[in-house]
């Protein structure tokens, strides 16, 4: 069944192509003149797909048309099926954003779900069980995360180490970091009391706004803040300096070294801004679950590569950008959610996403 | 042609165990071996003499089986052959010995010695190799060396000398009858160079033969039967070393016509900009085995304001050592003092350097020069961002404005300033390189071999622009390893080898033969 968006999909196209515009098709698409007819149409048709863009989003024009096809008798239409996508997708999608970062230097970054399922945990144990005002627990655990990405990016940047080994040796620590300060459990509204018994208390304000949904229930306020985030990092990456630098660094260490770009210090940077994201994220988890799971957020350091690899940023560094990855989130989110609508069982979801994941990229390989 | 005689003199040593014929090769349309002849009788040292570029390493890579493609005739021991690649060539008994070594650093001196063809018990169990097999043939072929060593090392715990020794008792492992040594003492002291040449004639005496590149005078003559020199991929004759005196061989060498036109310099000397002392730097890859190695040693000179100094060395001078360590790059200076306008220069790191106005371009365009992935105008404001970047944020339009500018005045032809560097050409790709450099304003330039790769079109614009520099009082220390560049375009030469300046020439001083004399000889300033 699902040969038939793709035959129709590339169908259509030329097609289209041919018809609507034959001044642009020019006249090798005309009848009679045989052999060059098709390898021109071959090659114009090939030639859009040149454009990082049009590589990009591709996948995700193909992705929404299955979700038109197989609507789940009207289900994808409804606006609330794309909002639940955006939300669903906002942890892991701000994760992916530092995650963008580090990959355009050059480098990955391991750590991310662990980071998150720490901040989760601080986050919850300072405003539930210690009653913080969101005031002082969200400026201090934005720092914790922070200071865990810039220890690992001091280790790439100082010591010289392998981003890999850094940044999993985070990951390990970071876990550890979040079951011992949580004792293991998850910390939630449910208290434990010295004598074995539970206290029940109120889970505070923060947690309920910001799990919220708003202009008029149409828009989750994780999604916006998964796109601040983006905005962020865009701003950052295509309007400052220190954006210049980052795709120096990973495009060439060494002829940005020599050209004074302070090296180190933009590896700090990016592992920095991933630790920070890591925490927006962290808290963002907390309140959707309404609690701090130490385990929260494990593999989610995979997702996230997955959605930047998805928007066609390059692992080898000094290519792409914050809307590829914007790109490739939601790609993943409808996928995911086109799945999950059509109720396919979550064993096929998992190998149907692998495959999707090498058919995208191997797509956005193609070069004539 | 020149070399009949001393073929025939040492005929009586049997026929050649190479002999290539008529060798032509090109790369992407460059010729740089034009119908050249050479042969390697057994037990001879032959030794390859030319400079850089010369098209000696090309001579070597197709002996080694390296590169496949070539016009010409191979014949080895008196069969025509073809090699189809480095492995098959050394299974025929060709070993390189390389300057860089080819020994992989993590495995054991055993291990290196048979990798690729260890020795198995039976034909039957071809995947299990006969370690212990391996390890008494080891010993024997270090035994025939005197190499008293722990063969189930690893070979990083060893010096440079000991490791060159390695590599030719695995070459004796893999039965070679012709060794080509590149280069083979560049990193070895005295004593360690007398011990390499007491084994070149023990291996002279079973018969091997030897093919010897290097770059320095008294060491051909220690060590060559015979010498073969190519210039600009020609053949320029053969000669048994004791007919074919210092000065002959070196007049074989030079003789490059200098049929490029230079334009015109009018040089007006300013006050000196420049001044280096004293400067030193180690080696530090030796470090490690507890001998210091300098790459440059005890360097002084100086360039004025409106001065271009060009550096002439032959390969392993240290030249581009220089200017690295000068500008920063190996991190803070230990050894010798810099000064830039009288004031003191801090070397520290390049981002410091920049700063301070010094701009280093490197020979490696691609590898260390350009950001291949980043467009021309991202590549040009690549050294000075802060000046289109006010309070962090990039002004696209200033960075544009800047861009073309250079466009123009060095002419980069481009699609526009949006292209990627990674699709021009080589010419183009260099002047961005410049380009960049200028934008820092930089009061002295550090130019490692500005034309390299460069068309001649674009040589000639890089000339003209490297003059209009210095009119406007840069002063430029450059490499390169063109002799007519050095003769028509420097107002003094600086000579170097093995890391010290051998020799100092005015312009009018300058010949050929004396540059190229003093960066093979070891001899006083």
């Amino acid at each position: 069944m699902s040969e038939t968006p793709i035959s129709q999909q590339e169908g259509l196209l030329p097609g289209s192509a041919g018809a609507r515009d034959p001044a642009s098709a020019a006249p090798a698409l005309e009848h009679g003149d045989l052999s060059p007819a098709p390898t021109r149409a071959r090659s114009s048709f090939w030639s859009i797909f040149q454009t990082p863009w049009v590589r990009a989003i591709a996948p995700l024009v193909f992705v929404v048309i299955i979700g038109l096809i197989f609507s789940a008798s009207g289900t994808f239409l409804r606006w609330g099926t794309h909002r639940d996508m955006l939300r669903q997708v906002s942890v892991t999608g701000i994760l992916a954003c530092g995650m963008t970062l580090v990959i355009i230097t050059g480098g990955i970054d391991l750590a991310v779900g662990s980071v998150l399922g720490f901040c989760a945990v601080l986050f919850s144990l300072l405003s539930i069980h210690r009653d913080w005002s969101p005031w002082g627990a969200i400026p201090l655990v934005l720092l914790a995360g922070s200071a865990l990405g810039l220890l690992a990016g001091g280790l790439i940047a100082r010591f010289k180490m392998q981003a890999f080994i850094a940044t999993l040796a985070m990951m390990v620590f970071a876990r550890g970091l979040a079951k011992s300060i949580s004792g293991g459990q998850k910390v939630s509204g449910a208290v434990l009391n010295p004598d074995g018994s539970y206290k029940y208390v109120e889970l505070p304000r923060i947690f309920g706004t910001l799990d919220h949904k708003i202009l008029g229930e149409n828009v989750a306020v994780v999604t916006i803040i998964f796109l601040a985030c983006v905005a962020l990092c865009w701003v950052l990456l295509a309007r400052l300096r220190w954006g210049r630098y980052l795709y120096a660094t990973g495009g060439n260490e060494e002829a940005a070294r020599l050209s004074g770009i302070p090296t180190n210090r933009v590896k700090l940077l990016a592992y920095g801004m991933s630790g920070l994201l890591s925490a927006v994220a962290g808290i963002c988890q907390a309140v959707q679950e309404q609690q701090g799971d130490p385990e929260a957020g494990s593999t989610y350091e995979l997702s996230a590569i997955a959605i930047v690899v998805m928007g066609g940023t390059n692992l080898n560094g000094g290519r792409g950008g914050m809307l590829f990855t914007l790109v490739g989130a939601m790609t993943i989110g409808y996928l995911e959610k086109i799945l999950s609508i059509n109720a396919v069982s979550e064993a096929s979801r998992l190998m149907l996403t692998g495959g999707i994941i090498v058919a995208a990229v191997l797509f956005q390989k193609v070069r004539k | 042609m020149t070399g009949e005689t001393a073929t025939a003199a040492r005929v009586e040593m049997g026929a050649p165990l190479l002999s290539m014929a008529g060798i032509s090769k090109s790369f992407t349309g460059v010729p740089v071996l034009r119908d050249v002849s050479f042969d390697l009788l057994p037990g001879e040292a032959h030794v390859l003499a030319g400079e850089n570029g010369a098209g000696k390493s090309t001579l070597i890579k197709i002996a080694a089986g390296v590169h496949t493609e070539y016009e010409g005739q191979l014949v080895l021991y008196g069969r025509p052959t073809r090699f189809t690649s480095p492995h098959d060539a050394t299974a025929q008994g060709i070993s390189v010995i390389h300057q860089e070594m080819s020994l992989i650093d993590a495995m054991t001196v055993v291990d290196n010695m048979f990798l690729g063809r260890e020795l198995t018990r039976k034909a039957s169990a071809r995947q299990w190799t006969d370690r212990p097999a391996q390890l008494r043939k080891a010993r024997e072929f270090c035994a025939q060396l005197d190499l008293d060593i722990d063969l189930s090392q690893p070979v990083e715990n060893y010096s440079l000398s000991i490791k060159n020794r390695i590599e030719i008792a695995k070459a004796l492992a893999f039965n070679a009858r012709i060794m080509v040594m590149d280069e083979p003492t560049s990193a070895l002291a005295e004593p360690e160079v007398d011990r390499l040449f007491g084994l070149i004639g023990q291996l002279k005496e079973r018969g091997c033969g030897i093919i010897y590149i290097t770059h320095r005078l008294e060491e051909i003559y220690r060590i060559a039967d015979r010498i073969t020199v190519l210039r600009d991929g020609r053949h320029i004759g053969t000669a048994a070393a004791r007919d074919l005196p210092e000065a002959e061989l070196i007049r074989w060498m030079i003789g490059r016509e200098l049929s490029e036109h230079f334009p015109e310099r009018k040089t007006a000397l300013g006050a000196e900009r420049l001044r280096i002392e004293g400067l030193s730097v180690p080696d530090a890859g030796a470090a490690s085995t507890g001998i210091t190695r300098w790459l440059v040693q005890d360097v002084a000179l100086s360039v004025r304001a409106g001065e271009i100094v060009g550096i002439a060395g032959l390969q392993g001078s240290g030249n581009s050592e220089l200017l690295r360590g000068i500008f920063g790059a190996y991190g803070k200076l230990e050894h010798g003092k810099v000064s830039i306008d009288g004031k003191p220069f801090d070397v520290h790191s390049p981002r410091r350097s920049v700063r301070q106005g010094l701009a280093y371009l490197t020979s490696d365009r691609k590898g260390t020069g350009l950001v291949l992935g980043l467009d021309i105008a991202q590549n040009i404001t690549l050294a000075s961002l802060q000046a289109v970047s006010p309070a962090g944020w990039l002004s696209r339009s200033k960075e544009r404005q800047v861009a073309e500018r250079h466009v123009r005045a060095l002419s980069i032809r481009s699609t526009g300033t949006t292209q990627e560097v990674a699709t021009l050409s080589g010419g183009n790709q260099q002047k961005v390189a410049l380009a960049k450099w200028i934008e820092t304003q930089p009061r002295v330039l550090l130019l490692d071999e500005p034309t390299r790769g460069v068309d001649v079109g674009a040589k000639h614009e890089i000339y003209e622009l490297m003059n209009e520099w210095t009119r406007a009082g840069f002063a430029i220390l450059m490499i390169t390893s063109e002799m007519p560049e050095l003769l028509g375009l420097c107002d003094r030469i600086v000579v170097m080898h093995r890391g010290r300046v051998s020799a100092q020439f005015s312009r009018a001083e300058a010949t050929q033969e004396r540059i190229l004399k003093a960066a093979m000889a070891d001899m006083a300033a």
